[in-house]
């Protein structure tokens, strides 16, 4: 299986003067699991943003399964197709757990009440919240909201997941939790890109590693070749300093 | 029968005599004030709502002129209403579109009009600030699903709006409720201009206001309670119920798992 589920090539962001994004270029198989790594203000978090049209990338072209999206008229069809897991989690604070995760569901695949509750629960079990669908998101902490947000974007049954720092807001012990359901996802060969600072679950869960350093890929390549025996010197000095932490 | 001297006396005499036409003012007043908070609340959500749609550069070139006429034509009408006072516009309105181009209004319609429309001046920028209290990030998380802009408004952003703009609504209403006496100034016989009529007949300027104070302040902080006990209806429970049955099996019934979290 090596069809290209999503293909960026030549991608430009500009915030005013400031190029963030300087010509990226990579692609992504199905069943690939992407992890984005490098220093913060390095366009990590933007590129994940683009691919999902939350910024409009200034040039350039995402190809999904083969079609310039940003030539798209049908922006929302294509969202619903590639969830998004927030830092912040953004759950909706109007609606309970279970409701939350039924919302897409039924307003944006049309589908019945029971069928988008059944679906719901079954993925809500996935991440283990199933005994909190009653509360608001208010009520949780920090990394059941987070679960709650993965089996929302889970429940839209998605080709493909970004994951944009899902465990950066998170207490140290709260992390675990995130990380596991991940894990638990990966294992079932659902595709992800994952935007991430833990680098030890970056090199375990992933198979294809991109550094990127001040707006462009400096490195790619599967996760021991990275981690193991980078070859550009910013790489090198980030895991560093990286390992110099842990 | 004469007027008591003292003043207990002529308070039990104003209400004897004059009870039930005050009465029927402030019911006046009360009527006036919540219809045209209810309406303008309804003219504020539509005007705060268009005036908070984003015009991105994607959009057709119709749309974005249409866009553009709309929020000049709302924002004329909410500077308008907001910058000039009540009292003048009741006047300009009743009597001066009447001399000016012959249009005859009902006293009625022109109360409920005047305040309805000044009520949704002052609640569009409140529904916009309401709007834009809701943080960005569930607008993100409701377009990463999928959703378009009306479904993220109708399902994720005005629910919200709203219920955080239920103190600005109360206040609203408060206001309402003591402003509609500017309308005896087009002849609505509500609380203040019964009021005046009784303090003139006898001259109890003191006493006939001092009762009409009590009826405002009784109006106003019974309305303020109500409010109160919505908003808390709003917010919802503070507690959850953990689900520790088998929720599934209202459903499918296909999957299975152990009561193991009991409750928290």
């Amino acid at each position: 299986m090596s069809e290209r589920i999503i293909k960026v090539k030549n991608l430009k962001k500009n915030f005013g003067k400031h190029e963030v994004l300087k010509n990226i270029n990579f692609s992504v198989k199905k069943g690939d699991i992407t992890t984005i790594i490098g220093a913060s203000g390095s366009g990590k978090s933007t590129l994940l943003r683009c691919i999902n049209l939350l910024e409009n990338p200034t040039d350039g072209e995402i190809l999904y399964n083969g079609e310039n999206i940003l030539n798209s008229k049908n922006v929302p069809a294509y969202r619903a197709k590639v969830g998004m897991v927030f830092q912040n989690f953004n759950l909706f604070e109007n609606m309970n757990v279970l409701q939350n995760c039924m919302v897409g569901l039924r307003k944006v695949l049309k589908m019945n009440k029971e069928e988008a509750k059944e679906r719901s629960l079954y993925y809500l079990e996935k991440v283990g919240m199933t005994p909190y669908i009653n509360a608001k998101p208010r009520q949780l902490s920090g990394g059941q909201k987070q679960r709650v947000a993965i089996a929302r974007a889970l429940a839209m049954q998605p080709d493909v997941l970004l994951f944009d720092e899902p465990t950066s807001a998170l207490d140290p012990q709260m992390v675990g939790e995130v990380l596991s359901v991940i894990k638990k996802l990966a294992e079932e060969g659902l595709t992800m890109i994952i935007v991430t600072h833990e680098m030890a679950f970056a090199k375990e869960i992933s198979n294809h590693v991109v550094f990127m350093h001040n707006g462009v890929i400096a490195e790619e390549g599967n996760a021991d070749r990275i981690f193991v025996n980078p070859k550009k010197a910013e790489t090198k000095e980030f895991l560093q300093r990286f390992i110099a932490c842990a | 029968m004469s007027l008591p001297q003292d003043f207990w006396g002529r308070i039990i005499f104003i209400i004897n005599e004059y009870g039930l036409s005050l009465l029927k003012g402030a019911g006046t007043t009360l009527l006036i004030a919540l219809v045209g908070t209810l309406i303008g609340c309804v003219i504020g959500l539509i005007v705060g709502t268009i005036q908070a749609i984003p015009i991105s550069k994607k959009d057709n070139i119709f749309k974005k002129i249409f866009l553009r006429i709309l929020k000049i034509i709302m924002s004329i009408y909410v500077e308008v209403f907001r910058g000039t006072p009540m009292m003048v516009q009741a006047m300009f309105i009743y009597y001066g579109l009447a001399v000016c181009f012959g249009i005859n209004m009902s006293m009625w319609f022109a109360a409920f009009f005047i305040v309805s429309i000044n009520t949704g001046a002052y609640m569009a920028e409140t529904v916009r600030g309401g709007i834009l209290s809701v943080a960005d990030g569930q607008t993100e998380a409701a377009k990463a699903l999928g959703m378009t802009y009306t479904q993220t408004m109708l399902y994720v952003i005005l629910p919200q709006a709203l219920k955080n703009i239920m103190p600005q609504i109360g206040n609203n209403l408060i206001i309402n409720i003591k402003d509609t006496c500017v309308l005896s100034v087009i002849g609505t016989v509500e609380l203040f201009f019964a009021t005046k009529s009784v303090a003139g007949t006898y001259y109890t300027y003191f006493e006939a206001n001092a009762i009409a104070m009590v009826m405002y302040l009784c109006m106003t902080v019974s309305c303020a309670k109500l409010l109160r006990l919505i908003e808390n209806k709003l917010n919802g429970p503070e507690n959850y119920s953990l689900s520790t049955t088998d929720t599934l099996a209202f459903t499918s019934g296909l999957l299975k798992y152990p009561n193991k979290k009991e409750a928290k």
